[in-house]
């Protein structure tokens, strides 16, 4: 099972944190502290897992990849692929490539809903639900395709003009 | 211009999905970005934290902007503040019916609130209307919600609909429903028992997403009970069969591979199903093979693949060629220049060698590549392969190395993982005694800290008892080297406790013992401990026993003792400790400094540290006592339960400290310890634990004599230690058979295994070809690798492997054997054949308890020295001193971080080549084997 779901920038910012059992807000801050000390410590070119039972308890083990500024950050017990989670990674990137297309850390942190829109598509309740990218960006548009039309004769307009304001 | 960029950046996101922020939340998450300290993202979010505050209490706000907060909420509680103010808004929002704020709200209810919170009984029913919407979407972000907020008492208002969603017409919604039903099953497995047979229903769903989805709660199952799951065993094979003939539709296709994750659970639950089964694991033999072949090892998920295909070959009964794949695959793995790869070829080997050691060698040198990788996760793996494959034959080699590592990190929780595995394979293989107490002293110099306590209890227990009793000689020399050592390193700065306290205790009891060291001289050694570490009063409490012990020592044998100025101001000193503790050992001391040579006999006997101790229960000793006062007119002592009898009330409270041991003392007796030798005179002091102590401590007496008890197997194993040691291996017969065996048709199989140095080989045939690798890393992979012949090792699982193996190296050792007629160095407490081994069968603390017990039923007479005058057979062990330190240390609130010396410790490189050369002999220094011998001559 997934444990939690992070992204980091390179200055240990934390971008989104998903935690799939529930963790107190401190104990959050406490683990993304962690492992961003961690990771920041890792030197370039050596594998993507860390063993990190100090932070998560036994049996926990973590895969991370670095995007330019991002770190995307896995956790998960045993009964997952090191090799595979780190694929999970690669089709999350994927697809928020396709999503934003290019996607930058901006993008992730000014679209928090929808970022959290494509894992839950991926990622649901700590277990892997769909890995094709595809499959992903299909449900992710039909829900912001009924989400533009439930609200967008209200929406777009009046943020249009809020910005002409300025 | 940089706004500029930045507007049209929120165009173009407007434009992508309508998740338009106002420019006050793009301005907060600026500002938060270009915050310099963590104190200034602090004082932003916070004065966010006031606006939010004040804005969330306008009346009447428009739905769009009260969903920006909230995500302005989710924010700030991503970075670690607060939000609690706005978790009402957020629940509000759930119950919205335009499809964005819903699922807005839901995600900001599943980020906000734990399952038990109590604002979830606001949700189920918004939750309960949501999953029977028209529109799927709700449905789904009802679901996703339901996976995070349903605890075990609301499972019951949401299950019937949810397993009513497990036939949604949509896929998306059945494999959601999956999920969450699994969920259920995790937090509450009887809650859903009666449904599980929905899974396997779902396994044979059209849509492969659901099906895949379906394996997540199936794995859980069939590791839970495997059993009940056998007759799955080939609807599982055929699926992995049909996934992998490209028989699911395209879109499931990832990087050119199949469906991969599919096939990877699939893997995994037939690893589950298939271990110790013959008939499942034929079934799956075909289907692994072809995996192996069709497997595309240029990818990332291929190998991700290749992976659990060894992993599953690991685990269930494999057949010979499988194993032949799956140990190419790993040399592949290890081959690569990924690190990842080398990682998972690691870990891969360390399975396979459970069932086939002999794999181990092809990939010598790829594993101390990895050994000496700057990537500390490879080379923690890489330890864990080594601790793995550690025998009695490397084991010295293996703890060295990680002793080393241990002494080179600051990560404390892997230091003591890694401090605890040393200690565990010098227990279990250890060659000989003075190499295992030489561990034990890095191990304790370096991490003593962070060591368990029963470690240094076990050290000083196996140094007082010696490995034989027919050989005091041995013992003598054990304990000669540990106290010179010991003497060596207590100058050093700053040693940890707990081996300071090991330190004064060995110097104490055989400090002066052979006479090599003056009392002047050990009792000065040991007052510079107690003025170094002056602030820890247990480390000071040991060297005063240990002073005390001296000073008895010399009395005993009719030397006249000069006691040092600093001891004598060491006593002064400690008479006015605050400690309790110490104030009494001082003046226990000082008293005992006064006594002539018999009384202090008496008190503290030489090397009775691990003699039994006989508990007079009945006090016997003190009848005339007794008699006397009856006769002066005293009242008999009426015994505890005839007074009970009495009071009715007081009849439960035997049974209630009987009932809850852990939390008060214990008052009734243990059973006898059954004597095991003479009687015993008294010979020690009893420092009865002080009141001090009690307080001090966090646990309760009979908390720690229980846990002590019931830890037992944790201690040292020394009875079967010593059978190790002491014993030439058993597979004697067996070795020497196959040596010959081995040396027909061993070599082939090694010359074609690529890596070329296999240590089995004479060493002349390999190094020519191979110039080009580092001798040194050579040496190293002989010794790690090359001694596997003399696996008489516990942890053996190989069974028939092991004595096919034979005496490899044997043979190659003959020439060199005659050149230089180098001895294996003497092991000097190599004792032959294993005694009888009459190690104390009975617990020291059992018999502590009866002491305090016995004294405190005699109503009052605690007073200890009263006991001594009287000459009471009461004794004591060194377990009262290391039970006093357990209290006391439990007690301490600040253990002190040790800094790592890196420039101490051994020269690895002369220690390698050392124990190189003695492998090269073909001796191993473990087991002086008569066969060899007959071997070797001829």
């Amino acid at each position: 099972m997934i444990k939690a779901v992070m992204m980091m920038n390179t200055q240990g910012k934390p971008r989104l944190a998903k935690f799939y059992d529930y963790m107190p807000v401190e104990k959050q801050q406490e683990l993304i502290r962690g492992v961003f000390s961690v990771l920041c410590s890792r030197p370039e070119n050596v594998s993507n897992f860390l063993e990190i039972e100090s932070l998560f308890g036994p049996d926990s083990r973590l895969v991370y990849k670095h995007y330019a500024t991002l770190y995307f950050v896995l956790v998960f017990d045993g009964s997952e692929n090191e090799l595979a989670m780190l694929d999970l990674i690669q089709v999350l990137v994927e697809t928020l490539d396709k999503c934003f297309s290019n996607v930058c850390e901006l993008d992730i942190v000014f679209n928090y809903s929808k970022m959290h829109a494509v894992l839950d598509e991926i990622v649901f309740g700590g277990q892997v639900l769909e890995t094709s990218s595809a499959e992903v960006m299909k449900a992710v548009e039909e829900i912001s395709k009924l989400e533009a039309a439930s609200n967008s004769i209200s929406l777009v307009p009046k943020s249009v003009s809020g910005w002409r304001g300025r | 211009m940089e706004q500029l960029k930045t507007i049209g950046r929120e165009l173009a996101m407007g434009s992508q999905g309508g998740f338009g922020q106002s420019k006050e939340f793009l301005d907060l998450v600026k500002s938060i970005g270009e915050a310099r300290s963590k104190a200034e993202e602090d004082r932003i979010v916070l004065s966010e934290i006031d606006i939010l505050k004040r804005r969330l209490l306008e009346p009447d706000i428009p739905k769009r902007k009260m969903k920006e907060y909230i995500i302005r909420l989710v924010y700030i509680e991503m970075l670690g503040h607060d939000a609690s103010f706005g978790y009402i808004h957020a629940v509000k929002m759930t119950h919205d019916d335009n499809l964005l704020l819903k699922r807005t709200g839901y995600l900001a209810v599943t980020l906000f609130l734990n399952e038990d919170h109590d604002l979830i009984i606001l949700i189920v029913n918004t939750i309960q209307k949501d999953l029977r919407s028209d529109n799927f979407l709700v449905v789904c972000a009802a679901l996703n919600a339901i996976c995070r907020l349903i605890n075990e008492e609301t499972i019951p208002a949401v299950l019937p609909q949810v397993v009513e969603l497990l036939n949604h017409q949509k896929e998306a919604v059945r494999k959601k429903a999956i999920m969450a039903l699994h969920r259920f099953h995790r937090k509450s497995p009887s809650s859903v028992s009666h449904l599980i047979t929905n899974f396997r229903k779902r396994l044979c769903d059209n849509d492969p997403g659901v099906m895949g989805a379906t394996l997540c709660p199936l794995f859980d199952l069939i590791s839970e009970d495997v059993s009940s799951y056998k007759d799955l065993v080939s609807s599982f094979v055929s699926i992995l069969k049909q996934v992998t003939e490209r028989r699911l539709p395209k879109s499931y296709d990832y990087h050119q591979m199949p469906a991969p994750f599919i096939q990877i659970k699939l893997l995994k639950i037939m690893a589950l199903l298939g271990s110790g089964d013959k008939n499942a694991s034929e079934i799956m033999s075909m289907v692994l093979g072809d995996l192996f072949r069709k497997c595309d090892s240029s990818t990332n998920i291929g190998n991700a693949i290749l992976y659990e295909c060894i992993r599953c070959i690991s685990c269930i009964l494999p057949n010979p060629k499988l194993l032949e794949a799956a140990a190419d695959a790993i040399s592949k793995f290890l081959k690569s220049d990924s690190h990842n790869l080398k990682y998972m070829g690691i870990d891969g080997l360390g399975r396979l060698i459970k069932i086939s050691p002999d794999i181990a060698e092809q990939h010598q040198l790829a594993v101390i590549d990895c050994l000496e990788d700057p990537d500390d996760t490879l080379k923690r793996k890489t330890f864990e392969l080594l601790y793995k494959m550690t025998k009695s034959s490397n084991v010295e080699v293996i703890v060295d190395r990680m002793i080393d590592y241990m002494i080179s990190i600051n990560d404390n929780h892997y230091k003591t993982e890694i401090a605890s595995r040393c200690v565990e394979l010098a227990e279990q293989f250890a060659p000989s005694n003075q190499w295992f107490i030489q561990i034990m002293n890095k191990v304790f110099e370096h991490a003593g800290d962070l060591v368990n306590i029963k470690v240094a209890h076990n050290l000083m227990r196996l140094i007082a008892e010696g490995f034989g009793e027919d050989d005091d000689d041995a013992d003598s020399k054990l304990r000669l080297s540990a106290v010179e050592s010991y003497l060596q390193l207590i100058s050093e700065p700053k040693l940890p406790s707990l081996f300071l306290q090991v330190i004064s205790w060995v110097l104490g009891e055989y400090g002066t013992a052979d006479g090599k060291y003056s009392a002047s001289y050990i009792s000065g050694k040991l007052c510079d401990v107690a003025d170094a570490y002056s602030s820890d009063e247990t480390v000071k409490g040991y060297a005063v026993s240990a002073l005390m012990k001296i000073y008895a020592f010399e009395i005993a044998s009719g030397r006249k003792v000069d006691v040092l100025p600093e001891c004598q101001s060491l006593i002064e000193e400690l008479l006015a400790s605050h400690s309790t503790d110490l104030q009494q050992r001082a003046y226990e001391l000082q008293a005992l400094l006064a006594l002539d040579a018999r009384a202090v006999e008496g008190i503290l006997p030489l090397d009775a540290s691990c003699e039994d101790i006989e508990v007079d229960k009945d006090l016997s000793f003190l009848n005339g006592y007794i008699q006397q006062a009856i006769e002066s007119g005293a009242q008999p002592y009426i015994s505890e339960r005839e007074r009970s009898g009495m009071f009715e009330t007081t009849d439960y409270h035997p049974q209630d400290h009987h009932e809850v041991p852990s939390h008060a003392l214990r008052f009734e007796a243990y059973e006898l310890p059954k004597p095991s030798g003479p009687p015993q005179a008294s010979n020690e002091l009893v420092p009865v634990p002080e009141p001090s102590y009690y307080s001090e401590s966090h646990q309760p007496i009979s908390t720690s004599l229980v846990s002590e008890r019931e830890s037992s197997e944790i201690k040292l194993r020394l009875d079967g230690v010593k059978q190790k040691w002491g014993r030439p291996s058993y597979q004697s017969t067996t070795s020497s058979s196959s040596t010959t065996q081995q040396a027909a048709n061993g070599t082939p199989t090694y010359s074609d295994a690529g890596v070329g140095s296999s240590s089995s080989k004479p060493r002349s045939s390999y190094e020519p070809k191979k110039p080009e690798i580092d001798p040194e890393k050579q040496r190293l992979a002989a010794s790690l690798f090359g001694g596997s012949s003399s696996r008489t090792d516990k942890k053996s699982t190989s069974g028939g492997h092991k004595p096919a193996k034979g005496t490899v190296n044997k043979p190659a050792a003959v020439p060199k054997e005659n050149q230089t007629p180098v001895q294996p160095p003497p092991d000097l407490l190599d004792l032959g054949e294993p005694t009888a081994t009459t190690v104390t069968a009975m617990d020291p603390f059992k018999e502590l308890e009866g002491l305090l017990d016995s004294s405190s039923q005699d109503g009052g007479s605690s007073d200890v020295m009263g006991l001594y005058s009287d000459a009471a057979p009461v004794t004591t062990t060194t377990s009262v001193d290391s039970l006093l330190s357990e209290l006391s240390d439990s007690s301490k609130g600040n253990p002190r971080t040790y800094q790592s010396q890196t420039s101490k410790g051994p020269n690895t490189k002369e220690a390698l080549e050392k124990d190189a050369l003695v492998r090269q002999m073909g001796v191993n220094p473990t087991s002086q084997n008569p066969t060899l011998f007959k071997d070797l001559l001829g």
